[in-house]
């Protein structure tokens, strides 16, 4: 007689295309996904316990390693906080520096989301392009902070360092050049037949579901809502430049992949502005006392990173480290729509629906 | 000379000459599978601004295959515990051996072919499809889900490219009226059947491609996918026996579609015909083998379901299609 069984399958935590230590235990009849649990914590380092143990300034390298793909806006989104709770004027100079970091940090970080989902789609050769793009984002971000990925830039107050001789101009020199390459890889991968036939519809939800489940970034502007702190709610000087906020309607793989490369664009544009805005010189650092103390009570600031809401949760007794450090981190929670989405789909959109989510481990598991 | 030796008694000298030319071949096919692995790493790595290999025999990594392949056969041989012995141990070996007997039929040149049979065509296609029950065996004998997955989706990949696969040269026999390699070759000397038969190549180019398991049809073993799919459990020279009988597809399809559709050793003008055959055909070899690895490097992975779909409701009709359309030209205007 014949029958046929379901099958257990675990995907993960070691598997080429789940971008980390990602483990997902799917139930498969055939091909055929009938249930999917994702696990986490492998990577799990308790930052925000150990955050409790730290003075502020020492809390900064922790937030390198959550969202190792964009450190800047973790970096950012700590002394924000600080800085709320303080009422620390930042001074220009650091504020331009600030911004024109967190933009190439997300370029870089939305070119290794182009370049790994088309690896997980099986194009070998975006990979390349985009990390040879990411590479020279990387080498100017090592010659502001000294490092190439965990950056441990920012200060509360300010900015470490100052931009080195010609920095500006690199920057300036660098828009124009990734305007090209972005046009190059809408040539060979947006408009490719057998690309769009893996995303188009593929992982579709709606505008509710999106909000229920809290996504945020472009996971949720994909659905088109048209959420972006950094317009809705600007901190820092965002307010100073123009730009829009990329929204899709569709919902489906195709529209977060084209929010993404939308957002690249308009990150060039804020960073061509900003090149042209830069002040000449000022500080780089507000007047802080030696030992960072946030004053007694509690802050929650949010920003955008490139992969949605990243909110820093303060609450201080007044010592020199924080009582209890919170951070809401936007991958953990665009994860948990995914055992929704997976039902009914195949082992091939499995990996196509959980490339588009565009996960960091690293935030995930905190 | 091989004619000859066919038709003359059976004895020991001509097995030894056979045997002979036996080794002379595989060698050369073992020397195309090493500098075809090269040029699609080189290839690959000039497209995808890399340099390849370069360390081991200078600059050009000559013997990085070499290199690559003793590796693997001295590694330890490994069979999982719970695997079904005697299938794991057939697998490769089913992959593989159909590979070099579809190179009897194929001739390199006017003189140089070992079976110069009847039926040549039909003989490639029939044993090429042997090779699947490799990929299938050893993914169910593997006991491994994701081999399982891999063996699974080989086989309905099978089904479903030779037919259009078979559709496809139905023209080309229409129009040549035979079966028979050589004839076909011969029947191109007033224009190659790529110009005369250009959906039937179309649609042969793309089956072959889902015939060779490569990019965008890699679905046996996508890598993001199955991870390595119907040889995830393999290792050493069993898995260099799978990927042995991957490269030498690669060189058997690309000869094969060199003599059926480029003319195969013919010049691509009269005038040219002082130069020898075997240059005009590997230049033609060539080119086929760096459109296949161009293809590599471009285009994503299709989907399963679409793979199908692709298959049975765009390439066999558009196959049926073109039979219909040859059969009809070639009754009014021949």
């Amino acid at each position: 007689m014949i029958r046929t069984e379901e099958m257990l399958l675990n995907v993960g935590p070691q598997h080429p295309s789940t971008h980390g230590v990602f483990r997902l235990v799917v139930k498969i009849d055939g091909e055929i996904i009938t249930e999917a649990k994702p696990v986490i914590g492998y990577l799990h380092r308790g930052t925000e316990k150990l955050a409790e143990n730290l003075q502020y300034t020492q809390i900064i390298p922790y937030t390198d390693r959550m969202d190792y793909l964009s450190a800047m806006t973790n970096n950012y989104v700590i002394c924000h906080a600080v800085e709320t709770m303080m009422g620390i004027q930042v001074p220009e100079r650091a504020d331009f520096l600030r911004v024109m970091a967190m933009e190439l940090g997300r370029i870089a970080s939305h070119l290794v989301a182009w370049g790994t989902y088309l690896l997980d789609l099986g194009a070998t050769s975006p990979f390349i392009y985009a990390f040879r793009d990411r590479e020279m984002i990387i080498n100017m971000l090592n010659e502001l902070s000294g490092a190439r990925l965990t950056f441990n830039y920012m200060r509360v107050g300010g900015v470490k360092w100052d931009a080195p001789e010609g920095w500006v101009e690199k920057v300036r020199d660098f828009v124009p050049y990734l305007r090209e390459q972005v046009k190059g890889y809408h040539d060979l991968v947006t408009g490719n037949e057998i690309f769009l036939d893996r995303v188009t519809g593929v992982g579709r939800y709606t505008k509710e579901d999106a909000i229920n489940y809290s996504l945020s970034g472009p996971n949720l502007r994909c659905t088109g809502v048209k959420w972006d702190l950094r317009k809705d709610e600007p901190y820092s000087i965002y307010d100073r430049f123009d730009f829009d906020v990329v929204t899709e309607e569709s919902g489906d793989c195709l529209a977060r992949y084209k929010v993404r490369m939308g957002e690249v664009s308009q990150s060039l544009n804020i960073l061509e502005q900003a090149c042209e805005q830069f002040p000449a010189e000022g500080e780089i650092l507000a007047k802080v006392p030696k030992i960072i103390k946030a004053p007694k009570g509690e802050a929650f600031v949010r920003i955008e990173s490139p992969r949605g809401e990243i909110g820093c949760y303060i609450s201080s007794d007044g010592k020199k480290e924080p009582y209890r450090l919170k951070f809401r981190r936007p991958s953990f929670y665009n994860l948990q729509i995914l055992p929704k989405l997976l039902v009914g789909e195949n082992i091939a959109n499995l990996i196509a629906i959980l490339g588009a989510v565009d996960i960091v481990l690293g935030e995930v598991d905190g | 000379m091989v004619q000859d030796l066919l038709h003359s008694s059976p004895g020991l000298a001509n097995f030894a000459i056979f045997f002979l030319l036996g080794v002379v071949l595989l060698l050369v096919v073992l020397g195309f599978v090493t500098y075809g692995i090269l040029a699609e790493r080189k290839v690959m790595g000039y497209m995808q601004l890399r340099h390849g290999p370069n360390q081991l025999g200078g600059n050009w990594g000559l013997l990085q295959t070499v290199a690559d392949v003793l590796k693997l056969l001295l590694k330890e041989d490994i069979i999982p515990k719970l695997a079904d012995r005697p299938l794991f141990i057939l697998a490769p070996v089913i992959a593989f051996a159909p590979s070099f007997m579809v190179l009897a039929t194929i001739p390199f040149t006017d003189k140089f072919q070992f079976a110069d049979i009847g039926v040549g065509l039909l003989y490639y296609i029939a044993v090429s499809g042997l090779t699947t029950f490799g990929a299938l065996l050893g993914g169910w004998g593997s006991n491994n889900k994701y081999a399982l997955l891999g063996g699974a989706r080989a086989a309905a990949q099978m089904i479903s490219y030779e037919i259009p696969l078979v559709m496809s040269v139905l023209g080309v026999i229409l129009l040549s009226g035979s079966l028979n390699l050589n004839d076909i070759v011969h029947a191109q000397k007033g224009g190659w059947f790529i110009l005369l038969q250009p959906i039937g190549f179309i649609v042969f180019f793309i089956a072959s491609v889902a015939e060779l398991n490569r990019t965008p049809f890699d679905l046996p073993e996508a890598e993001s996918e199955l991870v390595a799919g119907f040889h995830v459990e393999y290792s050493g020279f069993r898995f260099a026996f799978f990927m042995l009988a991957e490269y030498v597809y690669l060189f058997a399809m690309s000869a094969l579609i060199t003599v059926v559709f480029l003319g195969g050793w013919l010049p691509p003008f009269a005038f040219l015909g002082f130069i020898p055959g075997a240059v005009w055909f590997s230049l033609k070899f060539c080119v086929v083998i760096f459109v296949y690895l161009w293809l590599r490097s471009t285009l994503p992975r299709f989907r399963v379901d679409r793979l199908m779909e692709f298959g049975w409701k765009v390439l066999l009709p558009v196959a049926l299609g073109n039979i219909f359309l040859t059969a009809l030209i070639k009754s009014l205007f021949f």
